[in-house]
C-alpha cells in the first residue's frame, strides 16, 4: 500500500489542512466555479490579472484531499506568472497528468507540483487534481460556465 | 382467472425460515472468488448494485443457450418457450409482491424507467396545473427529477415532506401537505443514502383519505423487506432486477389494473397494439399496452432466478441477517472517533452512511479500495439529502445476504488505516 502512501504526502495534507491563498481575494477581477459531480468538489477560482501578469490567485471551496491541495499548490505556483506562462502551465500539468499532450514533461519537472505525481497511480482521482487547474483556465477566459469533470 | 389464484398462492408469507448461513449462501456467488489489489474482496456497495447469484447467470446463460426467441411473435416451437419463459417471471413477480394479478406487473427497465412511465402517462394525463405532487426531502435523483420536469411542462407544484435530524420522514407535518389538490404522492420505501425505512403503509392511508394516488419507490426496499402491495394498498410499486441480486436493466412497474387500463401508453411500437393501419390504432391489453419492443428477454428470465432464489432463502432469514450486520456495524463504527453516523432512524434497512473527521468520503474511499473494500462515496444521486445533512458526501456501506461480520471488520481495519495515514 505504499501507493497510499504517495498519494497521500505529507505536503498534500498540509495543503489540504491549511490551504493556502484561500479564500476570496477583495482583488479579484475574474473568477470561475468548478465542479466535479463524482466526489462533490466544488471550488472558485479568483483572479487578479492586470498587464498580461496572474497578480493574484486565491481560491475557495471544499472538496477532497486531493483538489484542495492542488488547487493550493496551484495558487502558489502561478502567482506572478505572465497570462501566456501561465496557461503554458497549465498544459503542462495537464499533459503530466494524463499523459497526454506532446508535453514530454513528467510532474517532476514541475518543482512542487511533482508531490502529485502518486495520483496517476489512481486514474479515478486525476479529475481531482485538475479542478482546480481547468477551473483556473475558465476564469482567465473568464466564462460564467461552471467547468464540469467527472 | 386461475393464475391469479396462483399468484395469491405463492404470497411471501413464510413466517417460519431456517436462518440464513451468510457464509454458505456467499460461495453461491461467483464474484467472491476473485482478489481485488491482491486482496479478497469485500463487497460493501449492494445498495448501488448486488452481486449475482450462479443461480442468475445459469438461467441467464441457460436462456441464450436454450430458450432464446423473441417473445409473443413467433409460433414456432422456441418462440413459445421463450415466451412461456418471459410470463412465467410475470407470475413469480406477482406472487413475490403479492399483486392481484400479473396484468398490474409491467417489464421496465428498472425503477428510473418505472417512474419516468408514471410521470408521462398517468402524469401528463390526470394531473393538471395547479395539481400538487408530494415527494419527501430523501428522495433518490430518479423520484425528483421526472416530477420537476412535469412541474415545469404543465404547472403542477412539488411539495416536500421533511425529515427530521435521524433521517426519518416527519409523518405528522406529511400529513399537513395533503389536501385537496394532491393528486400523487411519490416517495421512497427505503432511503438508499440514509437507510430509514418509511411507514409507506401510513402514507397510503393518509393519500388515500386525501384522495391522492401512491407511487412507492422500492429499489431499496424489495430485497430487505417482503413486499405486499395489496397490503400495503399503494397504487404504484417500482423496483430494479439488479439491486436483487438479479441483471442489470430489468424492472419492475406495479400499478393497479384500473389504473393501468385508464392510462395512455408510454411508448409506443410493436408488442404494445393490437392493430395498426394509417387511420387508427387499437392498443393491446395491460401490461402489454406499456411495453413496446422487444423486452430485455434474458434480463426477465435471470428476474425470475433472482426471486426464486431470494425466496429459497427466505426475506424473513435475510432480513434478520441484515438486520444484525447493521447493529453490529453500528456499535463498532459509533466507537471510532470523529465518526458521524447520518441517518439515524429507528427503522433502518443494513445501510451505514457516515463522515469520518475531516477526511473527505471519496479520499476515505480510495484507501479502502486499496485494501479491497468497496464502497459507496459521494452524494448517492440524493444531493437534497446531503445538504439537509450540510455534507457535501458521505462514504456509505451497505450490506446483502452475503456480507458477513468479517466484512464489517474489514471495514473498521479500513477506516483504522484511514486515520493512520490522515493522522
Ligand atoms: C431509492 C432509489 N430509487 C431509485 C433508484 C434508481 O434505480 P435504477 O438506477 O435501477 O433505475 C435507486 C438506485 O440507486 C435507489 O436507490
Amino acid at each position: 500500500m505504499s501507493e497510499l502512501r504517495d498519494l497521500y504526502q505529507e505536503v498534500i495534507l498540509d495543503h489540504y489542512r491549511r490551504p493556502r491563498n484561500f479564500g476570496k481575494s477583495p482583488l479579484c477581477n475574474r473568477q470561475a466555479n468548478g465542479h466535479n459531480p463524482l466526489c462533490g468538489d466544488k471550488l472558485t477560482i479568483y483572479l487578479l490579472v492586470k498587464d498580461g501578469t496572474v497578480e493574484e490567485v486565491t481560491f475557495d471551496g471544499a472538496g477532497c484531499a486531493i483538489s484542495v491541495a492542488s488547487a493550493s499548490l496551484m495558487t502558489e505556483m502561478l502567482k506572478g506568472l505572465s497570462v501566456a506562462d501561465a496557461r503554458a502551465l497549465f498544459e503542462r500539468f495537464q499533459g503530466a497528468m494524463t499523459g497526454s499532450g506532446d508535453g514530454v514533461d513528467s510532474l517532476e519537472d514541475l518543482d512542487k507540483l511533482a508531490v502529485l505525481s502518486g495520483v496517476r497511480e489512481f486514474p479515478v482521482r486525476v479529475k481531482c487534481a485538475t479542478l482546480a487547474w481547468h477551473t483556473f483556465r475558465a476564469a482567465l477566459d473568464d466564462s460564467d460556465d461552471t467547468v464540469v469533470t467527472e | 382467472m386461475n393464475e391469479q389464484v396462483q399468484a395469491v398462492q405463492t404470497a411471501p408469507a413464510k413466517p417460519e425460515t431456517a436462518p440464513l448461513d451468510a457464509a454458505r449462501a456467499r460461495r453461491d456467488f461467483p464474484i467472491f472468488s476473485r482478489r481485488v489489489h491482491d486482496r479478497p474482496l469485500v463487497f460493501l456497495d449492494s445498495a448501488a448494485s448486488a452481486q449475482k447469484p450462479g443461480a442468475v447467470i445459469d438461467a441467464v446463460r441457460h436462456c441464450y443457450e436454450a430458450e432464446y426467441a423473441n417473445v409473443h411473435r413467433g409460433v414456432y416451437w422456441l418462440s413459445e418457450r421463450a415466451t412461456e419463459a418471459f410470463e412465467g417471471v410475470r407470475k413469480t413477480v406477482a406472487g413475490f409482491i403479492n399483486a392481484a394479478d400479473e396484468r398490474e406487473i409491467v417489464f421496465v427497465r428498472g425503477t428510473t424507467e418505472a417512474i419516468n412511465l408514471i410521470a408521462h402517462s398517468f402524469g401528463r394525463y390526470s394531473l393538471a396545473p395547479g395539481d400538487e405532487i408530494v415527494i419527501s426531502a430523501m428522495e433518490h435523483h430518479s423520484n425528483i427529477v421526472p416530477w420537476q420536469i412535469l412541474r415545469d411542462e404543465i404547472g403542477v407544484k412539488l411539495i416536500i415532506a421533511p425529515i427530521n435530524d435521524d433521517g426519518e420522514l416527519m409523518m405528522e407535518a406529511f400529513a399537513e401537505l395533503l389536501g385537496p389538490r394532491t393528486k400523487l404522492v411519490a416517495i421512497t420505501h427505503v432511503s438508499n443514502a440514509l437507510g430509514s425505512i418509511v411507514d409507506v403503509g401510513e402514507i397510503v392511508r393518509l393519500a388515500h383519505e386525501a384522495g391522492a394516488r401512491v407511487l412507492i419507490d422500492g429499489a431499496q426496499a424489495v430485497p430487505h423487506l417482503g413486499v405486499d402491495v395489496r397490503e400495503l394498498d399503494c397504487d404504484f410499486y417500482a423496483f430494479s432486477g439488479h439491486k436483487l441480486y438479479g441483471p442489470s436493466a430489468i424492472g419492475v412497474l406495479y400499478a393497479k389494473a384500473e389504473l393501468l387500463e385508464s392510462m395512455p401508453p408510454y411508448q409506443s411500437g410493436g408488442d404494445m397494439i393490437l392493430s395498426v393501419s394509417f387511420d387508427k390504432t387499437e392498443y393491446n391489453a395491460i401490461p402489454y399496452k406499456f411495453e413496446a419492443g422487444t423486452p430485455n428477454i434474458a434480463g426477465t428470465i435471470g428476474l425470475g432466478a433472482a426471486i426464486d432464489y431470494v425466496g429459497a432463502l427466505g426475506l424473513p432469514a435475510i432480513a434478520a441477517h441484515e438486520q444484525d450486520l447493521l447493529d453490529y456495524a453500528t456499535a463498532r463504527l459509533k466507537e471510532i472517533d470523529g465518526l458521524r453516523l447520518i441517518g439515524t432512524a429507528r427503522d433502518k434497512a443494513s445501510v451505514v452512511s457516515f463522515t469520518l473527521a475531516d477526511v473527505h468520503a471519496h479520499d476515505i474511499g480510495t484507501v479502502l479500495d486499496r485494501q479491497g473494500i468497496a464502497v459507496r462515496t459521494g452524494h448517492h444521486c440524493a444531493l437534497p439529502v446531503m445538504e439537509r445533512f450540510g455534507v457535501p458526501a458521505t462514504v456509505r456501506a451497505s450490506f446483502g445476504l452475503y456480507n458477513t461480520r468479517d466484512d464489517v471488520d474489514a471495514l473498521i481495519g479500513g477506516l483504522a488505516k484511514v486515520r493512520e495515514i490522515f493522522g
